[in-house]
């Protein structure tokens, strides 16, 4: 790529132009010298905050991780619900279950509806709202998500009561829909529910980008064979935009992963791990635990607390990770040989 | 044996009335049960039968490949008013339960205790504005951070970096994954930093706006760089050309040509931040009395004072604090929308003239 200013200025004959009075004098030198140094610095800052970030949270969470859990004192103060465990692991696997399996939940229910948001704006909509109709959209990313939680607690829980009890009464001998049922509707799918709305946006936008981004040739190529609206999507846009959606949906879920204020505020939560949809005792996710026991919790507490984060961090870094190269893999630009297609 | 060429055609706003009969059929239905209150009910019912309405009648006059068509149209259509949904009827939550907390006393008041000594009645009365100034305060510390720092990284990854440098390609990379760094990370970050350092459980609105810092950098880094990328070559090359040193070009051509694009990413970037609660309430903790210091004690802002109101209400009131929780929520809405305006009416009315 030649085209950065950088690399262009990069090229540029060093003595062309100017009188020689106009030749960098001492300010200029400084000047630059200066500005090159500032930009510089501020970008080795962004490799600084983000080793700061892993180290001062492993520092924090390095006495929790290796106390023995079941002598210590302070961890078996009543203040935060981390008496009652053998040591740190035994703490923290539910949690990850629950994180994993809200995030699950939200993605199995969010993404296939942002995919289709996407098509609908990139392929179906007429052209002329099409831009407000993304516009929309993205106002669902504006909205704070503590906003999301009141929105959750007053509209989805006495929304999903009817249908709780229709799944409870008529299919609970599924395993999913079985337990208890909950009145108050502060059930894992509830949190998931708004969750799901909460990742619509991101997983939106990105599939919409990549669905405009294909060749246009290919899709009226396939329109003048007489293919349907559908067939052409299938055909060529579908094939083209597949490991991009599967970066954005990876993208969704890393959102979903570190999402606190929605589930802290909707679910009631314990420390198991259930697969029930409909009960009161639902798992608690890493994020919405810190945040119901974080104020409460004595010194050691929190820094058992700070060790979930610790983990949480680890986990939402790895699927950006492989989100991020998946993307980096396939942007325009990158020729890769694809397998011949049956016709 | 059907063919596609040879089909008839259905009318053309066929889709339209098929959908309006669903619909009514399904709420006549559900009225014969005594169940027309239930809108979701006969909506979702209503938007089944009409994709296996229009399926089945697609299917006899136009066949099998238009039919696909057509379920798969009618199926986009749903997925797109499912997310219209939930944005309405959010925004309608609010704004309905919030107005009802707003008033004058409420937006700029402390939250007090009254008494009344004619009933010898004490009561609390609600009051957000130590939260507001909170929200300021922290949000115009991380911003002040951040955005130099952010605008100075996107200079750099545009400017002064060829494209070759590893340097570059990691620092593009991790920004990128550092978008996706989940809020309360950031918050436990700050605290833990800010307890290594002052000692435990030291909560400041400082270190609340450290952990925005975290959160608002990669976005300030990432639209400022495509902004500046924007800035046509022939600008500098002009600039140059008349002997003009590297940094004055940068500042006085560059990102004078970049700045609406550059301050319409930074309006965004703090609409993003001004609504985080979980790294606040982990980092600046929770108060209800008004504190102006950043470096020290507790601070609230908005977003916290309205999760606080829910998930720890004041057991004897608790409806004063939902009040309190649905209020400052409208107050925090109010603030993002207009916020989100300003960035969009600064990029249509300063927007370069430059290669989309």
């Amino acid at each position: 790529m030649t085209a950065t200013p950088a690399a262009a200025e990069h090229r540029a004959p060093r003595n062309a132009g100017g009188p020689v009075g106009l030749a960098a004098n001492s300010t200029s030198k400084i000047g630059d010298r200066l500005f090159l140094g500032l930009s510089t610095g501020a970008s080795w800052l962004i490799l600084v905050i983000l080793a700061g970030v892993a180290i001062f949270l492993i520092i924090k969470a390095a006495p929790a991780i290796g106390a023995d859990w079941a002598s210590n004192d302070a961890l078996n103060q009543t203040v935060a619900n981390t008496p009652g465990h053998a040591n740190f692991w035994e703490y923290a696997g539910p949690l990850l279950f629950g994180t994993v399996w809200a995030s699950f939940l939200a993605l199995l229910m969010g993404a296939p509806v942002a995919v289709g948001i996407a098509l609908f704006i990139s392929h179906y909509a007429p052209r002329r709202i099409a831009g407000v109709l993304g516009y929309l959209v993205d106002l669902l990313a504006a909205v704070p998500s503590v906003v999301f939680g009141l929105w959750g607690l007053s509209v989805i829980t006495g929304f999903l009561g009817p249908l709780n009890q229709f799944l409870g009464e008529y299919l609970g001998w599924i395993p999913l829909f079985g337990g208890s049922i909950s009145a108050g509707g502060g059930t894992i799918l509830a949190g998931a529910v708004v969750l799901a709305v909460m990742i619509l946006p991101i997983v939106t936008s990105i599939s919409r980008e990549i669905f405009l981004q294909t060749p246009s040739l290919h899709e009226e190529a396939a329109l003048a064979l007489g293919a349907t609206r559908w067939e052409m999507i299938r055909l060529a846009v579908l094939p083209y935009a597949r490991s991009g959606v599967i970066s954005a949906i990876l993208l969704g879920l890393g959102r979903a992963l570190g999402e606190t204020m929605a589930i802290a505020m909707i679910v009631s939560p314990k420390l198991i791990v259930s697969f029930q949809l409909l009960t009161n005792d639902n798992p608690a996710t890493i994020a919405s635990n810190i945040a119901n026991q974080f104020g409460g919790a004595n010194d050691m507490q929190r820094d058992a607390l700070i060790a979930t984060g610790l983990l949480l961090f680890v986990v939402s870094f790895l699927v950006n990770f492989i989100a991020r190269w998946i993307v980096s893999r396939t942007a325009p630009g990158v020729r890769r040989v694809r397998k011949a297609r049956a016709a | 044996m059907q063919h596609s060429l040879t089909t008839g055609r259905l009318p053309k706003f066929i889709d339209l009335w098929v959908a309006l009969g669903a619909i009514a059929v399904s709420a006549i239905v559900f009225a014969s049960f005594g169940a027309i209150g239930l809108v979701a009910g006969w909506l979702v019912v209503g938007a089944i039968l009409y994709l296996v309405a229009i399926g089945v009648l697609s299917h006899i006059v136009e066949g099998r490949r238009k039919r696909t068509d057509r379920i798969v149209r009618g199926l986009v259509v749903v997925a797109f008013l499912l997310a219209v949904i939930p944005l309405v009827s959010t925004l309608w939550t609010v704004i309905a339960n919030g107005a009802a907390a707003l008033s004058w006393d409420f937006v700029f008041g402390t939250e007090h205790s009254t008494f009344d000594r004619e009933t010898f009645d004490t009561h609390t009365v609600a009051g957000i504005w130590p939260a507001i100034v909170g929200t300021l305060i922290i949000t115009g510390i991380a911003a002040v951070i951040s955005i130099p720092i952010g605008l100075l990284t996107a200079v750099w990854l545009t400017e002064y970096a060829l494209p070759s440098n590893p340097v570059r390609r990691t620092v593009t990379f991790l920004v990128d994954v550092m978008t996706g760094i989940p809020s309360i990370v950031a918050g436990l970050f700050a605290f833990a930093l800010f307890t290594l350092i002052e000692g435990p459980g030291s909560f400041s609105g400082i270190s609340a706006a450290i952990a925005l810092c975290v959160l608002m950098i990669p976005t300030v880094v990432r639209s400022s760089e495509e902004m500046i990328k924007l800035v046509p070559l022939e600008l500098r090359e002009a600039s140059y050309a008349l002997g003009v040193t590297k940094w004055r070009t940068i500042l006085k051509v560059v990102l004078r040509t970049a700045v609406a694009g550059l301050v319409t990413g930074a309006v965004l970037a703090i609409a993003r931040v001004i609504g985080e609660t979980a790294p606040i309430y982990i980092a600046a903790g929770y108060t209800s009395n008004l504190n102006a210091n950043p470096g020290v004690g507790p601070m609230s802002t908005l977003a916290v004072v309205s999760y606080n109101g829910y998930a720890f209400p004041d057991q004897s009131q608790p409806d004063l604090s939902h009040a309190e929780a649905w209020g400052s929520a409208l107050v925090l809405i109010i603030l993002v929308v207009v916020l989100n305006l300003v960035a969009r009416f600064i990029a249509s009315a300063f927007a370069p003239r430059a290669r989309r």
